[in-house]
């Protein structure tokens, strides 16, 4: 019973970052085969650690999201977001803001399908991504035909579109802006903006 | 920041001017405790109001908003008066001993050069004497009237500790404290560090308030060294990574231009751009432009762009104004010039200033895009709910599609914190129902346009049609693939310029870092200042080593800083011309007879003689910048200019209004307000408990801070009649809002040339989706201006009136 009492106290010390399967190498042996054998599955055994950091703020500070996968949904869900001790900016500590993470990421008002609210209308309507993303495309393509200025009126080659702009996110990575920067920047928007100005 | 978050702990004086860390950076304001408990470092905070920052400070001066010019200015005064200069860092790491041209100067508020009518600068006075060798002259004694030393000299001059008291409302006695502190660290054993925020840039003239500081921080020798710079907390967690890609009207990843009119072909371009040093053996490292800017032409559209088309050039629009800024692109929507607009990740209604104008505006489209994780009030724009969003909804005929996005929690790659830091990061769960990845959502755009084109032609569609994309799977470009693309690769054999039989880099292999690009076509990279970020090393943004040798607070194999894994800008300015550290304690790098070495990658040649090459190695003058030629459109020096409404005129020139030459549409003249009729001054603030519009969907952040409040002194409540917790309404030549009155002592009464001045503290958290109870904003009462060289709204100091709400207006 001792060893069963301090197995579990080291879990708790140890906190959800060691995995079931090392405690045999700290010298547990037999006797933890013994309790596998009547003890129920871990419940931190199904669960996925994934590193990131807070959203919010540009301190950045590094955290750990606990994920297991929903029985409802099939896919993987947060369920606990807890502060990284090893970010040397953070060393572990979270405001109420990094605290509340969790909600954030299951807020009741996250989006979960594309939407249409037509003109005048009183309602958001659902829509396919297939018709959004075509309806959007073929309103690029039609505004870009229809106002693109290829010279100015001096005859100076100028290629650009006034007519349609783009305002970036400041909290996508670093990837999606560029991914962002080729697709606008192609097309010749130079209505492009983020958040640094405000 | 030119330094970061855990360097705080090296300073000895902290300086909160324009910022409220404590309760906005948190977790980034305890490493001012660090340095408060450990090294003794003082605090001191100067802000409108008593925040939390200040109720951890040593020493608290408050300060009219959109008055920081003045009281920057006096600091610097102070310390030429009482000789808190260190010499030795101003005379050869400055330009203090340039000579300015003889038609430069300075009267009634105004730089030589202005026209009224153009509301601009005819800039040309602002310059060094340039001999006939093409290099500036100067005067190393510093005692020539027209060197840049004497001048600063004569404009700080009139900026006086009463007229501080007098403009700024800080009692003098309070600045003299703080100047005396601040006086301090001129002492090269002494570092002072600037920690500031929107509080300072959300100004008609922020840029010049960040000059201010900057200027003070050379003087006293504190850039380049442990616990010193200039430090922008900034807001969003990628708000840096977005400007270093040039997610903005006029730029190109790594600081590069978008061209203007002005510059037809490639040569016009680069005319422009030699950056021949202005001294003899300087590095003046913008000379290497051509690579940057070639081999960011061969990213975007690989072998379209060639030697014999100037890289593709005509690809990229040509600018006929400085920038389409979100000011101006509003302004255009609303005189019905715009027709499609996307907001990605950006919440326009409550962000933008003057939201009666941003409604109607956004009620013109054709097409609103969303692309967000969450409901925001921009993409339900045209939902009436009363009071708070009371627009005529059939009337509005813009079509909205809103497509949902992944958050952080369900994505892979880098976001660049405050202090430049490349940190990677890792899923943890998958984007609910059918919201998809950011990255997915742009490529099918993308994608869906060039079938048009390639299907149907249309008007030039080459650059669409020749844009780089070699993914894997082209409807899902990975973060690996695109980071990939920014660090950049050899696309032929690059040879060793020492030994060209030698290959330095394989065709294909990625570069080490930017040392290696070419401005021949033979290399790739989409941004400079990431090259070195993902290698043949492998990806270095995400290294997780957190040791610190000797405990310096570089951290220098965490993840990856630009550029080149620097973690302190400009830090060859910590040792002296000799090339030995100013504060053997704070050692950083220094000359040990052979190279350059030390705990950070050096910001210098490594083996630049020291004496010879000045270490601010950016800039042609190999030196920094006191007197910053015409790089700045409002002067070269900061000068005094009250906000655009303000309770006071310019005490240098009572009919000059605002920043002179900051952009104001005629459409937004008719809605700027006077004191007469709008009393009192207001501001803009965070809450700890709020990020922004995004924690008013959680419910825990929702029911901490529940409730719009608007923050106002018991003086002003007693003279208004303002009980404790009451409704009030405060309006403003544009809009108005119903909130709840919080009555502190955090805010009193200033003394503003002989009259009190109130001020009204109004925070930024909600709107009317979420789970917060509904409010308004700031914005639906802020001015429609922007600063005059980066066009950020002018939210930190505006005019309003308050009185005791009739009814219960607020649900």
């Amino acid at each position: 019973m001792n060893i069963d009492l301090s197995r579990r106290g080291f879990l708790k010390l140890a906190g959800a970052g060691v995995a079931a399967t090392s405690l045999g190498a700290l010298g547990f042996g037999e006797a933890e085969a013994a309790e596998l054998a009547h003890v129920r599955a871990f419940k931190l055994a199904a669960t996925t650690e994934a590193r990131n950091t807070c959203p919010y703020c540009s301190v950045a500070c590094g955290i750990i999201m606990y994920s297991r996968v929903d029985d409802a949904t099939g896919k993987k869900r947060i369920f606990h977001i807890e502060g990284d001790a090893d970010h040397p900016t953070n060393r572990g500590t979270l405001c109420p803001k990094g605290a509340a993470l969790k909600d954030f990421v299951n807020a009741p008002t996250r989006l979960t399908q594309p939407r249409i609210r037509k003109p005048g209308g009183t309602e958001f309507e659902p829509v396919s991504w297939d018709d959004a993303l075509d309806r959007i495309a073929r309103a690029l393509k039609d505004d870009r035909d229809a106002n693109f200025l290829s010279l100015n009126e001096a005859g100076v080659p100028v290629n650009r579109w006034t007519t349609t702009g783009f305002l970036a996110a400041s909290a996508t990575t670093n990837e999606t802006a560029w991914l962002t920067y080729k697709v606008v920047r192609s097309m010749g928007v130079v209505a492009f903006d983020n958040q640094a100005r405000v | 920041m030119t330094n970061s978050w855990t360097d705080i702990k090296n300073t000895d004086l902290v300086v909160v001017m324009g910022g409220n860390a404590a309760e906005a950076h948190p977790c980034g304001f305890k490493w001012v405790t660090e340095a408060k408990h450990h090294r003794g470092a003082k605090l001191i905070v100067v802000d409108p109001r008593f925040t939390r920052t200040a109720s951890v400070s040593d020493y608290y001066a408050p300060i009219r908003p959109g008055s920081d010019i003045v009281f920057l200015m006096a600091l610097i005064r102070y310390m030429i008066e009482n000789d808190k200069v260190q010499w030795d860092y101003v005379r050869n790491y400055t330009n203090a001993a340039y000579i300015v041209r003889d038609d430069f100067g300075w009267n009634d508020g105004l730089f030589t050069g202005y026209n009224e009518e153009k509301r601009d600068y005819d800039k040309k006075s602002w310059d060094y004497v340039i001999g006939e060798d093409g290099f500036a002259a100067v005067d190393p004694t510093l005692e020539n009237p027209r060197c840049v030393w004497q001048l600063l000299r004569a404009h700080v001059d009139a900026y006086t500790p009463e007229m501080v008291e007098r403009v700024c409302g800080t009692p003098a006695d309070r600045f003299l404290k703080v100047a005396e502190m601040i006086g301090e660290c001129s002492s090269p054993t002494k570092t002072m560090t600037s920690m500031y925020a929107l509080g300072w840039t959300q100004h008609s003239k922020g840029a010049q308030n960040i000059r201010g500081m900057a200027m003070l921080q050379l003087i006293l020798g504190n850039i380049g060294v442990r616990g010193g710079g200039m430090n922008a907390l900034r807001g969003h967690s990628n708000i840096q990574g977005l400007t270093d890609i040039g997610l903005m009207s006029n730029l190109i990843p790594g600081y590069l231009n978008i061209p203007t009119e002005q510059e037809p072909d490639w040569a016009s371009y680069m005319k422009t751009r030699a950056f021949k040093p202005l001294r003899p053996g300087q590095t003046s490292y913008w000379q290497n432009y051509p690579k940057f800017m070639v081999s960011f032409m061969k990213a975007m559209w690989g072998d379209a762009a060639t030697a014999e088309n100037d890289w593709a050039y005509h690809y990229l629009p040509k600018l006929d104004v400085p920038a389409y800024d979100v000011l101006r692109i509003f302004e255009m929507m609303d005189q019905g010039r715009c027709n499609i607009y996307f907001c990605q990740g950006f919440n326009g209604l409550l962000a933008f200033p003057d939201r009666g104008k941003v409604t109607r505006a956004l009620s013109k489209l054709k097409l609103l895009v969303t692309i967000d994780p969450l409901e925001t009030e921009t993409s339900r724009f045209w939902e009436n709910h009363g009071d708070h969003n009371d627009v005529d909804t059939p009337a509005i005929q813009t079509e909205v599609i809103q497509l949902p996005s992944s958050c952080f929690a369900e994505d892979e790659g880098a976001l660049v914190n405050s202090g430049r830091w490349l940190q990677w990061h890792w899923p943890g769960a998958e984007p609910p129902g059918e919201a998809k990845l950011d990255t997915w959502i742009m490529a099918q755009v993308f994608l869906r346009v060039r079938d048009l084109y390639l299907k149907e032609g249309g008007v030039f569609p080459d650059p669409i049609v020749n844009l780089t994309w070699d993914y894997a799977d082209a409807n899902e470009p990975t973060p690996e693939e695109l980071a990939k693309e920014m660090n950049g690769r050899a696309l032929s054999d690059l040879s060793d310029p020492a030994d060209p039989s030698k290959t330095l880099v394989q065709a294909g292999q990625q570069v080490l870092n930017f040392s290696q690009l070419r401005d021949d076509g033979s290399t790739a990279c989409a941004c400079w200042i990431y090259s070195g970020s993902w290698n043949e090393n492998g990806n270095n943004m995400a290294r997780r080593d957190n040791s610190d040798p000797d405990s310096t607070g570089a951290y220098a194999n965490w993840t990856w800083s630009w550029p080149l894994n620097r973690r302190i800008l400009y830090n060859r300015a910590s040792s002296d011309l000799d090339g030995n550290p100013w504060d053997d304690s704070r050692r950083l790098v220094w000359w040990d007879g052979a190279k350059w070495t030390g705990y950070d990658v050096p910001d210098i040649s490594p083996t630049a003689k020291p004496g010879e090459v000045g270490p601010f190695i950016m800039n042609q003058e190999g030196v920094s910048r006191l007197f910053s030629r015409g790089l700045m459109r409002d002067g070269p020096f900061p000068t005094h200019m009250e906000p655009f409404e303000s309770p006071m005129a310019n005490v240098f020139n009572p009919a000059m209004r605002g920043n002179p030459v900051a952009r104001v549409f005629e459409s937004d003249v008719a809605r700027l307000g006077d004191s007469t009729e709008f009393p009192f001054v207001a501001t803009s603030y965070r809450l700890t408990e709020h990020f922004h519009y995004w924690t008013k969907h959680n419910v825990v952040n929702a029911s901490l801070q529940p409730e719009f409040f608007v923050e106002i002194s018991e003086q002003l409540a007693a003279e208004r009649g303002i009980a404790k917790g009451s409704r009030v309404r405060v309006w403003s030549k544009r809009g108005e809002v119903w909130a709840k009155a919080l009555v502190t002592k955090r805010i009193k009464p200033l003394i503003c040339d002989g009259k009190p001045v109130h001020v009204v503290g109004i925070p930024l958290h909600w709107g009317f989706v979420g789970a917060a109870k509904k409010g308004w904003g700031p914005n639906s009462l802020t001015p429609f201006i922007g600063d005059a060289n980066v066009e950020t709204p002018e939210f930190k100091a505006f005019l309003v009136n308050i009185e005791p709400a009739v009814g219960e207006a607020v649900s």
